[in-house]
């Protein structure tokens, strides 16, 4: 039941992204990739959501050929760093948006949708917003609705691609520590992207340094920080 | 104190201008307004109803004048719809894909407007005229393009084709594709989260787009007017059968035409104004992040 990331490349027209990665983490893990900016940290994420085709590598999941499958049957709940919330739907109609799509044989009923949301809002603290629109919301709190929209989904996997990149440093270390809460609760192994080394170390059992497309050192945060494998590595951990 | 007292009346706010320059400048945009909208068109009103509304009625419901009427709502009909499909899958291709000749392809969207209208129209003439290329091959199947239906429709459909896909470009390509992507990602398929999600985020645009697409294909005149043939009660558009009454001294006839036509643009801003009252909310909604 363990994700296997292995020797995935992807090349863009000009530049490598991402040079043969390999990965593994145990079911129920929470990875995050850290590293600078063009270091192919969100291109790995994009590929395992699916928003991104790898050139080469392969990628098992729950025993599943995942990059073989379509996106929209993997079941990766995304969380995106600008939010990506529908902005002519309500936050409750935003929330259920991954159940009304699902072919109806497999779609809850109305009531079952209305109870599932409420239920998520609760999870994510915005039980009265339900009929406010995203433009009537704080950066955090769009993004707790745009958390909430993932798990809706009973995600297989959570994506996080900087989720809290574009807010405040305040509200950054107070919703990882409630991500961290999240993710122990539903239990969904889950990859999170960031730049920031503090969140990543903070945050996650597992550590993946990226740069230049490569994974420089992987291990749960202390040993990758009492004992950084390359130069790169203690650069980055001392900046 | 004093001086404190002085600062406050001397303080006024940075975005407030002069009170005489805030005159000059709102009686410089009403004249102009006035001057060249409302004037010619309570003119144009005035000399339609110079003969009394009976004649100005019975110019209108003439049956050259109803056949002009007929041809113009049939070409728009037509153009309009098509143009907005086309409009959209452009938009769309431009907007949320990348693919080699794009820019050539948005620079080809804007020809029709960098052409005139009645070099257009000669494009068609030489294309399906009787000495064009395909006109002798159509004609042998009784196909007739030109001085019909069909030339009327393709000459309108080229003039107006940029007006959807120009409004939807630059809008599609801000609000750029994180949200399809999330809808993927939530499981929607690529045609439910068209409906879903592409199509709700532009309808306002696209409304916008097709009103003003529509009151061009009414109007248009010049290229129209090259390859309609001038038949009176066959292939006259409403301008068209207004020229042919202006030149033939019809002065009541041309303006309650004309009159007619203008109330139709009327009516589709009426319309705008409507759609856009009733659901401002949700317009405001969509504009914000």
């Amino acid at each position: 039941m363990s994700l296997i990331i292995d020797s995935v490349a992807k090349r863009f027209a000009r530049f490598p992204a991402l040079n043969g990665v390999s990965l593994t983490a145990p079911q129920g893990a929470f990875v995050a990739l850290v590293g600078p900016s063009g270091s192919g940290k969100t291109t790995l994420l994009r590929i395992l959501g699916g928003l991104e085709q790898a050139d080469s590598g392969s990628v098992r999941f729950a025993d599943l050929n995942w990059l073989a499958m379509p996106a929209r049957e993997r079941k990766a709940g995304f969380v995106f760093q600008q939010y990506a919330l529908f902005r002519h739907m309500t936050v409750f109609e935003n929330i259920a948006f991954g159940l009304k799509v699902r072919p109806w044989r497999e779609r809850p009923s109305r009531a079952e949708i209305k109870d599932r949301v409420a239920e998520l809002l609760k999870l994510v603290q915005l039980q009265d917003l339900g009929t406010r629109y995203p433009s009537q919301l704080s950066g955090g709190q769009r993004q707790r609705v745009a958390l909430a929209r993932a798990l809706a989904i009973e995600p297989r996997m959570l994506l996080l691609d900087e989720p809290f990149g574009a807010l405040d440093a305040k509200v950054r270390k107070e919703l990882r520590v409630w991500l961290r809460h999240i993710h122990d609760q539903a239990g969904v192994t889950s990859i999170f992207v960031t730049h920031d080394q503090d969140e990543a170390f903070a945050v996650a059992d597992l550590v993946a340094v990226m740069h230049a497309g490569r994974i420089e050192q992987y291990g749960t945060p202390a040993d990758v920080r009492r004992d950084p494998h390359t130069q790169f590595v203690s650069e980055f951990l001392s900046a | 104190m004093g001086g404190e007292k002085t600062m406050s009346a001397r303080f006024s706010n940075p975005t407030q201008d002069p009170i005489l320059l805030r005159l000059v400048l709102s009686a410089i945009a009403i004249g102009f307004v006035a001057l060249f909208l409302v004037l010619p068109l309570a003119v144009l009103f005035r000399e339609a109803f110079a003969d009394g509304l009976g004649k100005a009625f019975r110019a209108i419901i003439e049956p050259d004048a109803l056949a002009s009427v007929k041809v113009s709502l049939m070409a728009a009909a037509i153009a309009v719809p098509l143009n907005t499909l086309f409009g959209i899958s452009a938009a769309w291709a431009v907007a949320k894909f990348d693919f080699p000749g794009k820019t050539f392809l948005v620079t080809l969207i804007d020809l029709p407007f960098s052409v005139s209208p009645v070099v257009s129209g000669l494009i068609y003439v030489l294309v399906f005229g009787m000495q064009g290329w395909l006109g002798p091959w159509l004609a042998g199947y009784d196909i007739h393009v030109l001085f019909a239906l069909p030339g009327i429709v393709l000459a309108t459909m080229f003039v107006t084709f940029p007006f959807v896909a120009r409004e939807l470009i630059p809008l599609m390509v801000d609000q750029g594709r994180d949200e399809e992507e999330a809808a993927i990602s939530l499981g929607a398929s690529g045609f439910s989260t068209f409906c879903r999600v592409t199509l709700p985020n532009i309808k306002w645009g696209l409304l916008y787009a097709v009103l003003l697409c529509n009151a061009r294909a009414l109007g248009e005149f010049g290229a129209v007017s090259v390859v309609s043939g001038h038949i009176r009660g066959q292939t006259n558009t409403m301008p068209l059968h207004v020229e042919l009454l202006y030149n033939n001294y019809d002065y009541v006839g041309a303006f309650a035409v004309a009159g007619l036509l203008a109330m139709l643009a009327l009516v589709t801003l009426t319309l705008k104004f409507i759609l856009e009252w009733r659901y401002a909310d949700e317009l405001a909604a969509s504009h914000r992040r």
